[in-house]
């Protein structure tokens, strides 16, 4: 791994991010627009049940900005990879000296990024405007973080591992895929909620202990360190997993000669 | 035939066959391309030049045979050879949405080009392009944009290029200038190029030797003035249509009678 090639990789996101300040209103736009439509649901839902749901805003709020760190890292690598597709500069990439290792590297830090300009915005939001202050978290924020990008990276990998294949009809995955997932890992409620079958399929995703981890440490201060384990554990499998993944299509793509599309779509 | 030239050789396919479900792109195509040469890859579309380009490069993997640069396996060494080398096509482009010297910037970066600013400087001026430093590179002409890709392949200062009909799009002026700076660059470091055109003129001007692709195979291989001798044509634009028509040998070897 050269650290000179990702950091000049990483400069080329930063001159499109600079000279294009609609991206960055990209970035905060959407997940602004969700934050103001749950933060307003679990308000009223607050009111119309007499305080039933003492941590019902918390706990919708807390998952939204959780959310939005898995999404957001996943799309840094996506969208990174669809950048180089649309600016058909992908073939100058491939025949210049980049190891894959390198080229994923720099939009894993695209990622890191993108993250921090959404997840300050989400923070703010919340803050100011339903008194939501994610520190209640603590220190257990940091693990929740981390484990979410990571997942959120080997989720970009994966989408761009399928575009690489199916080239520009299969963009959209680039936004879909982690909403295949969402359903499973129990962003806004539960695994228990799950049916019984679907629970172990759920426990197998990472991201699925971190929000039942938030949910604890926002009901009692606390939770055990095990999930966590099972969280960054099971990130280490799918980073090899997707990294491997990735590898092997672009094999399969240079076998094909399917690589040299991406100069021509 | 004993190889008498004793140059450096700096890249070399060997029995490189390339198939696309069941098609023949490419078929068992050898060459070795030395130090200081220019070496022209001609042939009609579909004769298996861009094929054989994309192998040449690392893109697309050869159904069979092999690929040696500066004496080392392609597929072992990829990175240590694209560090050396470097490559430009009318058809690539870089990103529309960065400004010239941003461009040429993160691609210095990329290969660890030493003073990456007025190497810069120095490659804008040589190619005439200094004026389009500040410009958005998607708002340059074709031909403006095809210097500023040439720029970048220049960057490295690399051993090996390989140019993918560099003067498609350009006026015979701005053509002109390109080939000179191809040629200059090529005697001052002494660098092989493979040179892809359908302008014979370039090629003629440009290239030491030439191969001519058929179907995927050799059909002819020398200097242009050679291969002209050898068939009963008066150029080798008529060389090169008349292979790309009837892809026999045989026919520019004098068995046909030459157009008047």
């Amino acid at each position: 791994m050269n650290l000179r090639i990702v950091h000049a990789l990483l400069s080329r996101y930063i001159f499109l991010y600079t000279r294009s300040p609609v991206r960055l209103v990209e970035m905060v736009f959407w997940p602004v627009v969700d934050m103001l439509v749950w933060g307003f649901l679990t308000v009223y839902l607050r009111q119309s049940t007499s305080g039933e749901f003492p941590h019902f805003i918390s706990f919708l709020l807390g998952a939204m900005i959780l959310w939005d760190i898995l999404f957001r890292a996943q799309q840094g690598v996506a969208i990174s990879f669809l950048e180089d597709v649309w600016t058909r500069n992908l073939l100058n990439i491939f025949v210049a000296p980049v190891r894959t290792c390198e080229y994923l590297t720099a939009t894993f830090a695209v990622g890191v990024l993108r993250i921090c300009v959404t997840a300050v915005a989400l923070v703010l939001i919340g803050w100011l405007a339903y008194s939501f202050n994610v520190f209640v978290m603590r220190w257990w924020l940091i693990p929740f973080f981390l484990n979410l990008m990571l997942f959120g990276w080997s989720l970009g990998i994966i989408s761009t591992a399928l575009i690489l294949r199916w080239g520009q009809a299969a963009e959209s995955l680039a936004w879909a895929v982690p909403f295949f997932i969402q359903p499973v890992v129990a962003v806004f409620y539960p695994v228990s909620v799950l049916p019984a079958w679907l629970q172990p399929i759920a426990l197998a995703l990472p991201a699925t202990h971190i929000f039942e981890g938030m949910r604890s440490v926002m009901q009692t201060g606390t939770m055990s360190w095990a999930p966590l384990l099972w969280a960054f554990a099971l990130n280490l499998v799918y980073l090899a997993v997707a990294g491997g993944f990735f590898v092997w299509i672009l094999n399969y793509t240079r076998q094909r000669g399917l690589l040299t599309k991406f100069s021509t779509q | 035939m004993p190889d008498t030239d004793h140059r450096e050789t700096l890249l070399e396919a060997v029995e490189l066959t390339r198939k696309f479900d069941g098609v023949t792109a490419l078929d068992r195509f050898s060459f070795k391309l030395r130090r200081g040469e220019i070496l022209g890859l001609l042939g009609a579309n579909g004769a298996g030049k861009t094929t054989a380009m994309n192998c040449l490069l690392g893109l697309t993997l050869p159904t069979s045979g092999q690929i040696f640069a500066f004496g080392q396996a392609l597929h072992a060494h990829r990175i240590a050879i694209l560090q050396r080398s470097n490559f430009s096509s009318s058809y690539v482009s870089l990103p529309g949405n960065l400004k010239v010297w941003q461009n040429l910037l993160v691609f210095a970066r990329i290969y660890g080009v030493r003073e990456p600013k007025k190497k810069i400087a120095e490659l804008l001026d040589m190619l005439e392009v200094a004026h389009l430093r500040e410009r958005v590179t998607g708002q340059l002409s074709a031909g403006e944009g095809t210097r500023v890709n040439l720029c970048k392949a220049f960057l490295n200062e690399p051993e090996l290029l390989m140019l993918d009909e560099p003067t498609a799009s350009l006026d015979p002026d701005i053509a002109d200038k390109v080939r000179k700076v191809v040629r200059r660059v090529q005697r001052e470091r002494a660098i092989g190029i493979l040179y892809t055109s359908h302008n014979m003129k370039d090629i003629e001007e440009v290239c030491d030797r030439v191969i001519f692709l058929h179907k995927g195979r050799i059909v002819a291989e020398g200097t242009p003035e050679e291969i002209v001798k050898r068939s009963t044509e008066h150029s080798l634009e008529n060389v090169f249509i008349k292979i790309a028509r009837s892809g026999d040998l045989e026919d520019i070897n004098g068995k046909e009678p030459a157009a008047p």
